[in-house]
């Protein structure tokens, strides 16, 4: 075994009373593609800054091929030869691919060395397969193609250990199978990669070893992914067995939701085309699409927060006019937004704010213009309660909280008001297994209850479990419906390129 | 070495701790300024403070001048939750003294022209904070520009009515006429110049408070402060919440106009304010926006301009020393806010 290229030992990192990391070990030969596996609040991410220099650790010490180095801030890390590809990209949206790379790099007597530049950008492209226009600015590339231009950056910065938080979380199905071959392609050069994702099937798939955290120590090591069941995986990281949640067969009622011919203008995003569809009481209905194709404006029609140009939509049998979230809301839609901490709450502000936000003006929080405190915190503290929201109290700031909790609080504060249809957009994205699952149970359960869901989402294993139908869009148009039973992932990928139409 | 790291928590007493600490900061750093021109520093605060809070009259005269800093302190409070940037206090200010003025000088009883002369310079406060707010909502235009230069607008604009039209005829001042005497506010204590308005202030700080604590406004107005787009997907109706709030903004810092003419000038004259409207940004970045909070961040400001004047005269310092206070205690507090959001952290130098 070669020595390793980068080397934790004994990483302890404390936030207060709280133990983030404790006594973590970790190291990554070249060559290798290790993965980082741990629930959220594992400490993972913590473990990730600490190694990126974000954080300083309390104890231990990193170690790059054998000698002591101490990592005190992001450009030491980049110095030391370590790139992170965030969740988040780190990008200037009006410059160039090429300007990009070129930030915070010095050229020759103060000038920017873009022919060297854009030498480099060809050699890494042919390397690896990751090739990027470097006159296109980088506001006109896609999600996948900006991933792909962190991961350049970090190469074109020297990097030979690159860490990946979730790169998969944003892709779809055939974009993942072009970063994976990019990565082995990498690690076969010599590089160390550190992959961090929930989804143990590409773990499984990509890693040649696994490091889990669980309560920010070593739960565990994997050392041969692709021969270890997602089952034992899972496992390790909760520390109990974990079983997907069993769809049984219901018998759907009358539609709750209709959408008729919907179409919407091009605001921002890909505009809604046509849109027809129904989701009847107990049933979910997922809507399956590469990110982009109109998933956003269909979510925010449903919502009430977008105003359609043409069509009709019905909620449990009642034409919507307004359109607004009053209106929806009124007449028994439950609404869960795609991104939890920009839309759906509000992080400076108490928990208990953000539970009530919605139904501020009704009879059930406020009266004449005055606010109802007790109900508002005993609202609160129930639903804390009811769902197991792991937080100090109500007053808690939103921000506090980790995903898994924050998505249980959205959720908490629309299905109190036992809605008649559900609408969810990437209802688990960035959650860990034990929260996903709690999730999906919810969903199964309302839809027992006669509640119809509609569940929009790119993570297709996880469409295919709790769905009854898929719809797929492309382009703004739903281009086929799926009973689930003959939907594969491979029909509805090819689906979502707009290959194939079914209705 | 020292570096700054992110807090996952703040403690609750920084609210307290934090516009102490600018405070005090900003007294040791204009101790070099007060050394410099010559007085001894333990000198020149033992006068201010004594001029300003040493004795009942002293008192009432920080009071008086604090009136019209909590005024325009609670309505950049106000703004500043909603996020709308609201730098045009001055300007609000001074169009609620020219409204009362106007209302004050028609003959009628004593407390009719009280209450007008409020209702019209709140209103005229608030029709001026409508503007920039108006501009932002529709025309994406910035408030901090739009209502910073609409106080230059509103300064000249009285200028040249009491330079023209408005001429007091009487004196040839460049100043308006006065109110009538019945209009002048009661004072409350003989031989001070302790008067109503300096009370309504008082109330009015807890009045907002519960405002913004207790009210769906005053909901509506957080939420939207800290996240529209939350606030919009909940059903906020951001931009009318947005209107609303610059409403009652320039309906404060307008009051504050109200005070000065209807309790301590009279009339209207160019130097009506020495800068209550940008001082109440101060007051309020002090409050942490909080508007009880308004209360004493006001009477350290009044006293600070009251016992700069004296200590002025007895030790030969400027009183332009209190002016330098001011924005040092604002950019101490911009400061001091930073460890709302960050903590100091030691990391070992040596390896």
């Amino acid at each position: 075994m070669p020595a390793p290229l980068i080397e934790m030992r004994g990483i302890t990192k404390r936030f207060g009373a709280v133990k983030a990391n404790e006594a973590v070990d970790l190291s990554v030969a070249p060559g290798e593609i290790l993965g980082l596996l741990g629930e959220n609040g594992a400490g993972k991410t913590t473990l990730m800054n600490v190694l990126f220099g974000a954080y300083a650790p309390d104890a231990g010490e990193i170690l790059i091929q054998g000698q002591p180095v101490r990592i005190a801030s992001s450009a030491d890390a980049l110095a030391a030869g370590i790139g992170m590809v965030h969740q988040h990209f780190h990008l200037a949206p009006r410059l160039t691919v090429l300007e990009n790379l070129l930030i915070g790099i010095p050229g020759r007597s103060g000038r920017i060395d873009r022919a060297g530049g854009l030498a480099r950008l060809a050699e890494i492209g042919r390397q690896h397969g990751l090739t990027l226009d470097p006159n296109l600015p980088v506001s006109a590339l896609s999600v996948g193609e900006q991933q792909r231009l962190e991961i350049v950056k970090a190469l074109f910065r020297g990097a030979r250990l690159l860490i990946l938080d979730e790169p998969t979380a944003v892709l779809a199905p055939t974009e993942v199978d072009g970063l994976f071959s990019a990565l082995r392609s990498m690690a076969a050069q010599g590089l160390g990669i550190i992959f961090i994702s929930h989804k143990l099937n590409e773990v499984r798939a990509l890693t040649h070893r696994c490091t889990v955290l669980r309560h920010g120590r070593v739960a565990g090591r994997v050392d041969d992914p692709a021969n270890t069941t997602s089952a034992a995986m899972a496992q390790l990281m909760c520390g109990h067995e974990i079983v997907p949640p069993a769809r049984g067969p219901s018998t759907p009622g009358a539609a709750v939701l209709t959408l008729d011919g919907i179409s919407t203008s091009q605001h921002s995003g890909t505009a809604l085309r046509d849109v027809s569809l129904a989701v009847r009481a107990g049933e979910i209905l997922g809507i399956a699409g590469v990110s982009g194709n109109g998933q956003r404006a269909l979510a925010e029609v449903i919502s009430g927060v977008r105003l359609p140009d043409a069509g009709q939509m019905t909620i449990a049998g009642q034409k919507v006019s307004g359109y607004s979230p009053r209106e929806v809301q009124a007449l028994g839609l439950g609404r869960i937004p795609e991104d939890r901490m920009t839309t759906g709450l509000v992080t400076n502000l108490p928990l208990a704010d953000s539970m009530v936000l919605p139904r501020i003006g009704t009879a059930a929080f406020s009266s004449r213009g005055l606010l109802k405190p007790d109900a508002i915190r005993a609202f609160a503290e129930a639903q804390i309660k009811a769902y197991d929201i792991r937080c100090p109290g109500p007053m808690t700031r939103a921000g506090a909280l980790s995903g898994g909790n924050l998505q249980k609080a959205l959720l908490a504060r629309e299905l109190a008001f036992d809605p008649k249809v559900l609408i969810v957009s990437q209802p688990t994205r960035g959650l860990d297994i034990g929260a996903a699952r709690f999730i999906h149970e919810k969903f199964l359960d309302m839809r027992g209850k006669g509640c119809g869901i509609i569940v929009i989402g790119e993570d297709l294993e996880e469409l295919l479990v709790l769905c009854d139908r898929i719809a797929v869009m492309y382009e703004g148009r739903i281009v086929g419906t799926l009973d689930s039973a003959d939907a594969t992932v491979a029909r509805l990928g090819l689906m979502m390129t707009g290959a194939e139409g079914h209705s | 070495m020292f570096r700054l790291e992110v807090r996952t928590s703040t403690p609750a007493w920084f609210n307290l701790a934090l516009p102490l600490l600018a405070i005090a900061a900003t007294l040791v750093l204009c101790s070099g300024l007060i050394a410099l021109a010559g007085a001894g520093v333990i000198d020149a605060y033992g006068v201010m403070f004594t001029a300003s809070l040493g004795d009942s009259y002293a008192i009432t005269e920080t009071m008086v001048r604090a009136a019209p800093m909590i005024f325009t302190g609670l309505a950049v409070a106000v703004a500043f939750r909603a996020k709308f940037w609201n730098i045009g206090a001055e300007g609000q200010l001074l169009a609620g003294a020219v409204a009362s003025c106007f209302v004050g000088a028609i003959p009628m009883p004593g407390p009719l022209a009280m209450l007008l002369m409020a209702v019209a310079g709140a209103a005229a406060g608030a029709a001026v904070a409508l503007v920039p707010a108006t501009l932002r909502v529709k025309f994406r235009v910035d408030d901090v520009v739009s209502s910073l230069l609409l106080n230059s607008v509103i300064y000249y604009a009285l200028m040249a009515l009491i330079e023209g039209p408005w001429k007091d005829s009487f004196s040839g001042y460049p100043i308006s006429p006065p109110i009538e005497d019945s209009a002048n506010f009661p004072v409350l204590l003989e031989g001070t110049r302790l008067h109503l308005g300096v009370v309504v202030a008082l109330l009015a700080a807890p009045l907002i408070w519960f405002l913004i604590v207790r009210t769906t406004l005053g909901f509506r107005i957080r939420v939207t402060g800290e996240n529209p787009e939350a606030a919009r997907y909940g059903g906020i109706n951001v931009e009318r919440v947005l209107l609303s709030t610059a409403l009652l903004s320039g309906a404060l810092a307008g009051l504050a106009g109200v005070g000065e003419v209807g309790g301590v000038h009279f009339q209207v004259m160019s130097d009506i304010s020495p800068g209550y409207g940008y001082s109440g940004i101060v007051v309020a970045m002090l409050a942490r926006l909080n508007p009880l909070g308004v209360v004493p961040a006001a009477i350290f400001l009044a006293a600070v301009m009251t016992g700069a004047e004296a200590m002025s005269r007895a030790t030969g310092v400027p009183a332009f020393l209190s002016d330098v206070i001011q924005g040092t205690a604002l950019l101490a507090m911009l400061v001091a806010l930073l460890f709302t959001a960050y903590r100091i952290r030691r990391v070992g130098a040596a390896r």
